[in-house]
C-alpha cells in the first residue's frame, strides 16, 4: 500500500465513521450500529470505496485485544475469583449448551453430524466487541449483567484455545494436528504455563521501574509507546504459545491491575481502543457479502434470525437455572445471541481443515455478520417489548403495575432521584417511579423498593404511570439529552402538570426551563455548597457565620441564575453578563476577606458603629 | 462559562477599596418591589413556624389577606432556613406605614424566627443611633395569640405578669426605634375558643387595622 491509498483509505474510514456514528447515536441506535453500517455503505458490496477487508481487518481486531487488555486493567486478580462461578459454570453451560442447541439445529436442516457440531461450535461464540461497548454504552457493564455476558465471553476466549484442536479432529482429512506454532501437548502446556508467569514476574518486578524510569523523562509520547508496546509485546507472546491474542491481553491486563501505573496506562491507551475498535466494526460491516445475500437474501435472513432467537431463548433459560431473575437474564440472553468474530477465525480454520465446504464457511461468515449487525436491533426491540406486559410470564409479576394516583412521578431513580424519592415517600405521598437500567431496578426491589422499567420519555408510559393525575414530575435522568426531550415531552402531553428538573449545570438549566420545565435544580451546586461550608468550618469560620455565608452565596447565585436567563442563548452578551456577575460575588467574598462583612453574613453583630458612638459621648462627658 | 465563573472569583487579587456598608447587588428586589406596595399601608409580618396546624392565626391572616391595602409577609416560608435578608426586609419596612407584627405568643416572647428578624433588620444606622432615624413616625402593632385565658396574665394569675408587661421588650424595641406603639391586639384562649369566637376575633382584627390606617391617614 503506498502512501496515497493509505490517505485516501483512512479519509473514507473515518468520514463514514463521523457521518455515520453521530446520525445513529441520536437515532437512538448506539455507536456500533452506526459503525456497522458505515462500513456496510463503503465496503465492497455497496459502494466499494474501500477494497479487500483482510489487511484493515488484520488491524482493527487489535482493537478488540486493546479492549479485553483495558477491561483487565479493572478486573483484580481478586474479582476474577469472585467470577469464576460465571466465567466456568454460565459459560461452560453456554458454550456446550448452546453448541448443542445449534448443532441439532443445523442436523435438522440436513447437515451432517460432523459439519453440524463444527457449525454449532463456531456459532456459539458471541462478539466480544459489541456485547461490551453495547452494554458500557447502556451502563449495564458492572452490574449482573455485565458480569454475566462477560464470564461467558471469557469463557468463550479460552475455549478458542481446545477447539483449536479439537476441531480439526472432526474433519477425516489430515488436520488433526493442532497448528499451534509447531507446538505440541505438554510442551504446549508448558509454554503456556510460562509466558504466563513470565507475564506475572514482568509485571511485578519490571513494569514498575521501566515506567518509573519512562515517567522520568516527562515525555508523554514515550510513555504512550511503552504502553502500547506492553500490550503488543504480550499479546505476540500469547499468540506465540497458542493464546488467543484477545484472551492475552486481557491475562496482561489482570496482571498489571494492581500495577500503580494502572490509571496512566488506561489513560493513555483508551484512545486508540476506541478508534481501533469502531474500525472493527466497520469492518464487520465492509465485509457483509451482499452479493450472497442478495442471492439467498431468504436463506441468510431466515438462518440469522433463526440463529439469534434460539442464542437469546437458549442463554435467557440458562441464565435462569443459574438464579438470575428473570429480565435481567433475558438481557443477558440478548446480550449474546450474535455471532462473535472468532466464528471468522474459526470458520476459517475449519474450512482449511476440510470440516466444513467452502460454501457453508461463507453462509457461516455471512450469518455471522448479519447478526452483529442486527445485534443493536435485538437490543431496541429488547427495550420495547421490556415496557409491555407480558402475559404469559412464570410466577414473577415483571410488567409494569403502577401504584394508582399517585402523586409524584420520578422519572430515574439512581444516585439522585433516590434521595428526592425517599424524601418525598416518607414524607406520606404517593410516587411512581420509572427507571431504564434494569440491574438499578433489580438492586432497589432486593431494599424493597419498587421501581418500573421504562423508557420515561415516552408519553403513553408517563400516562400509564399516572401522569394525567399526578402533580408533579421529577426528571432526575443523567442523560441530558432525554432529560429535554422528556420535559419538552411531558409539557407538550400534561400543560398543568408541574415539572421539576435535575439540570447538568447553568446552562442544561436554561435549556430545561426553554423546554418548559416549571423548576430545576443544578445537580451538583447544593452538594457543592455543603462541601464549601464544611471546609469554612475546618478553617476555623465559626459553624453559624458559615451557613450563613453559604445560604447568602446560594441567595446570590439565585438572583443572578434568574436575572442572566433572559440573556441565554445570546452568547456574548451571556458571557459577558456572567462574567460581572461573578464579579460581583468576588466583590462580596472580598469584603469577606478584608475582615468585613459577606453581604450582611453578621451585620447584625457589629458593634464597631455603636461603640464609636459611644466613645464620642464619653468624650464629650469627660470634656464638659 | 462554568470555567470562567471559577476564574474570577480565584483569579484576581483583592483591591484595596474599601468594604461598602450596604452592598448594592440587589437590582431586582428594589424598584419592583417598592412598585408592587403603592397603595400599601400595612406591613403584616406573620410569624408562625407550624400555619398548617394554626387555627386562631390562620383565621386572623384570613380576615386581612385580601385587603388591597395589606401586604403580608409570611416570615417562616421565606427564610426556612433563618437566613434573613436585611436588605430586603428594611426596604419592605420603608415602604409602608403601619408594621403589624403577627404571631402566637411563646414563652411570654416572640416566635425564635421574629427575634431573629429584629435582630437582623433593625440595625443601627438604620433603625437607631446616629442616622437610624428612618423608621420615625411609623406605628407598629403586635398582634398575638395566647395559650392562656385572659385571667392567667394577671399579678395573682399563674402568668404573674400582664400581656403590657410581657410585651415590655417590644415596646422598649419600638421606642428606640422611634415607632408609635400601638395598643396590642390579644386573642386569648387560642386552644380553646371555637370557630364563631375565631371569626369574631378575626372581624375585630381587620376592624382594628382598618382604625390604624385610617388613624394614620388623618
Amino acid at each position: 500500500m503506498n502512501t496515497d491509498t493509505v490517505l485516501i483509505q483512512a479519509l473514507v474510514y473515518l468520514a463514514a465513521s463521523v457521518i455515520a456514528v453521530p446520525i445513529a447515536k441520536r437515532a437512538g441506535l448506539g455507536s456500533v450500529l452506526g459503525y456497522l453500517i458505515a462500513g456496510a455503505v463503503i465496503g465492497p458490496f455497496a459502494l466499494h470505496l474501500v477494497g479487500d477487508q483482510a489487511d484493515v481487518m488484520g488491524f482493527a481486531e487489535f482493537g478488540v485485544v486493546i479492549l479485553l487488555f483495558l477491561i483487565g486493567l479493572e478486573v483484580r486478580p481478586a474479582l476474577l475469583w469472585t467470577m469464576r462461578a460465571a466465567i466456568f459454570g454460565l459459560g461452560f453451560a453456554q458454550l456446550i449448551g448452546i453448541g448443542a442447541c445449534l448443532a441439532v439445529a443445523a442436523m435438522i436442516l440436513g447437515l451432517p453430524w460432523q459439519q453440524a457440531i463444527a457449525c454449532g461450535a463456531v456459532l456459539a461464540m458471541s462478539s466480544t466487541a459489541i456485547v461490551l461497548q453495547t452494554l458500557d454504552e447502556k451502563g449495564l457493564r458492572r452490574g449482573a449483567v455485565g458480569t454475566a455476558a462477560f464470564g461467558v465471553l471469557l469463557f468463550q476466549d479460552l475455549a478458542v484455545i481446545p477447539l483449536l484442536v479439537l476441531l480439526p479432529l472432526l474433519g477425516n482429512a489430515h488436520g488433526a494436528v493442532a497448528e499451534t506454532r509447531g507446538l505440541h501437548g505438554w510442551v504446549h502446556g508448558v509454554a503456556v504455563l510460562g509466558a504466563v508467569i513470565l507475564i506475572i514476574a514482568t509485571g511485578r518486578y519490571l513494569v514498575g521501574p521501566i515506567f518509573r524510569f519512562i515517567a522520568k523523562t516527562r515525555l508523554r509520547e514515550t510513555f504512550t509507546a511503552t504502553a502500547l508496546l506492553l500490550v503488543f509485546a504480550v499479546t505476540a507472546l500469547m499468540q506465540l504459545v497458542g493464546v488467543s491474542p484477545a484472551l492475552g491481553a486481557f491475562l496482561a491486563g489482570v496482571m498489571l491491575a494492581e500495577n500503580e501505573f494502572r490509571r496512566e496506562l488506561e489513560a493513555d491507551i483508551e484512545p486508540f481502543r476506541g478508534i481501533l475498535l469502531g474500525l472493527f466494526f466497520i469492518t464487520v460491516g465492509a465485509s457483509l457479502d451482499f452479493g450472497l445475500v442478495a442471492r439467498h437474501p431468504f436463506l441468510v435472513l431466515g438462518l440469522t434470525v433463526g440463529l439469534m432467537a434460539i442464542k437469546a431463548e437458549a442463554m435467557t433459560r440458562l441464565a435462569q437455572l443459574f438464579h438470575m431473575p428473570r429480565a435481567d437474564a433475558r438481557m443477558v440472553g440478548v446480550s449474546l445471541c450474535q455471532g462473535g468474530e472468532f466464528a471468522f477465525v474459526l470458520t476459517g480454520f475449519v474450512v482449511t481443515a476440510h470440516v466444513l465446504p467452502h460454501h457453508i464457511g461463507a453462509l457461516l461468515n455471512a450469518v455471522v455478520a448479519m447478526s452483529m449487525v442486527f445485534t443493536p436491533l435485538a437490543f431496541i426491540a429488547h427495550e420495547r417489548l421490556m415496557t409491555r406486559p407480558d402475559k404469559t410470564d412464570g410466577p414473577v409479576p415483571e410488567a409494569p403495575s403502577f401504584d394508582a394516583d399517585p402523586d409524584v412521578i420520578i422519572a430515574g431513580y439512581g444516585r439522585f432521584g433516590q434521595i428526592a424519592g425517599r424524601l418525598i415517600r416518607g414524607n406520606g405521598f404517593k410516587t411512581s417511579v420509572l427507571d431504564i437500567s434494569t440491574t438499578q431496578i433489580e438492586l432497589l426491589r432486593r431494599f424493597g423498593q419498587r421501581v418500573q422499567y421504562g423508557d420515561a420519555s415516552r408519553i403513553d408510559l408517563l400516562q400509564a404511570a399516572g401522569a394525567e393525575k399526578a402533580k408533579l414530575l421529577i426528571v432526575a435522568i443523567d442523560d441530558r439529552e432525554k432529560a429535554l426531550e422528556l420535559v419538552a415531552g411531558a409539557r407538550h402531553a400534561f400543560p398543568d402538570l408541574h415539572i421539576i428538573a435535575r439540570a447538568w449545570d447553568r446552562r442544561a438549566a436554561y435549556e430545561l426551563l426553554d423546554q418548559g420545565a416549571d423548576e430545576v435544580e443544578r445537580e451538583t451546586f447544593e452538594g457543592s455548597l455543603a462541601l464549601g461550608r464544611s471546609a469554612l468550618v475546618k478553617l476555623g469560620v465559626h459553624p453559624h457565620q458559615a451557613h450563613r455565608a453559604a445560604a447568602i452565596f446560594r441567595r446570590q447565585d439565585k438572583r443572578f441564575f434568574h436575572k442572566l436567563r433572559p440573556l441565554y442563548g445570546d452568547e456574548e452578551g451571556f458571557v459577558l453578563a456572567s462574567r460581572q456577575s461573578a464579579m460581583t460575588l468576588e466583590k462580596l467574598l472580598m469584603a469577606e476577606r478584608q475582615g468585613s462583612r459577606f453581604d450582611d453574613v453578621d451585620v447584625a453583630w457589629d458593634n464597631t458603629g455603636r461603640a464609636e458612638e459611644l466613645e464620642k459621648v464619653r468624650q464629650k462627658q469627660a470634656g464638659d | 462559562m462554568a470555567l470562567g465563573f471559577i476564574k474570577t472569583l480565584t483569579g484576581k487579587r483583592a483591591t484595596k477599596t474599601p468594604a461598602p456598608r450596604r452592598l448594592e447587588i440587589v437590582e431586582n428586589t428594589g424598584s419592583a418591589m417598592a412598585q408592587s406596595y403603592a397603595g400599601r399601608a400595612a406591613l403584616v409580618l406573620l410569624s408562625h413556624p407550624a400555619m398548617h396546624r394554626s387555627r386562631v392565626n390562620a383565621a386572623l391572616l384570613g380576615a386581612v389577606r385580601a385587603r388591597p391595602d395589606v401586604t403580608v409577609h409570611d416570615l417562616y416560608k421565606h427564610y426556612p432556613d433563618f437566613v434573613i435578608d436585611a436588605d430586603a426586609e428594611q426596604k419592605k419596612l420603608l415602604a409602608h406605614r403601619l408594621i403589624v407584627l403577627q404571631f402566637p405568643f411563646y414563652w411570654y416572647s416572640t416566635p425564635a424566627l421574629l427575634k431573629e428578624w429584629m435582630d437582623t433588620v433593625l440595625l443601627h444606622g438604620f433603625a437607631f443611633g446616629r442616622g437610624g432615624d428612618q423608621l420615625h413616625g411609623k406605628t407598629v402593632m403586635v398582634a398575638a395569640s395566647t395559650g392562656g385565658d385572659p385571667a392567667a396574665y394577671h399579678a395573682e394569675g399563674y402568668n404573674r405578669f400582664t400581656i403590657a408587661e410581657l410585651l415590655r421588650p417590644l415596646e422598649a424595641t419600638a421606642h428606640l426605634c422611634g415607632l408609635t406603639w400601638a395598643e396590642p391586639f390579644i386573642v386569648h384562649d387560642a386552644i380553646h375558643i371555637d370557630a364563631d369566637e375565631r371569626e369574631k376575633a378575626a372581624a375585630a382584627y381587620d376592624a382594628r387595622l382598618s382604625a390604624l390606617i385610617e388613624a394614620d391617614r388623618a
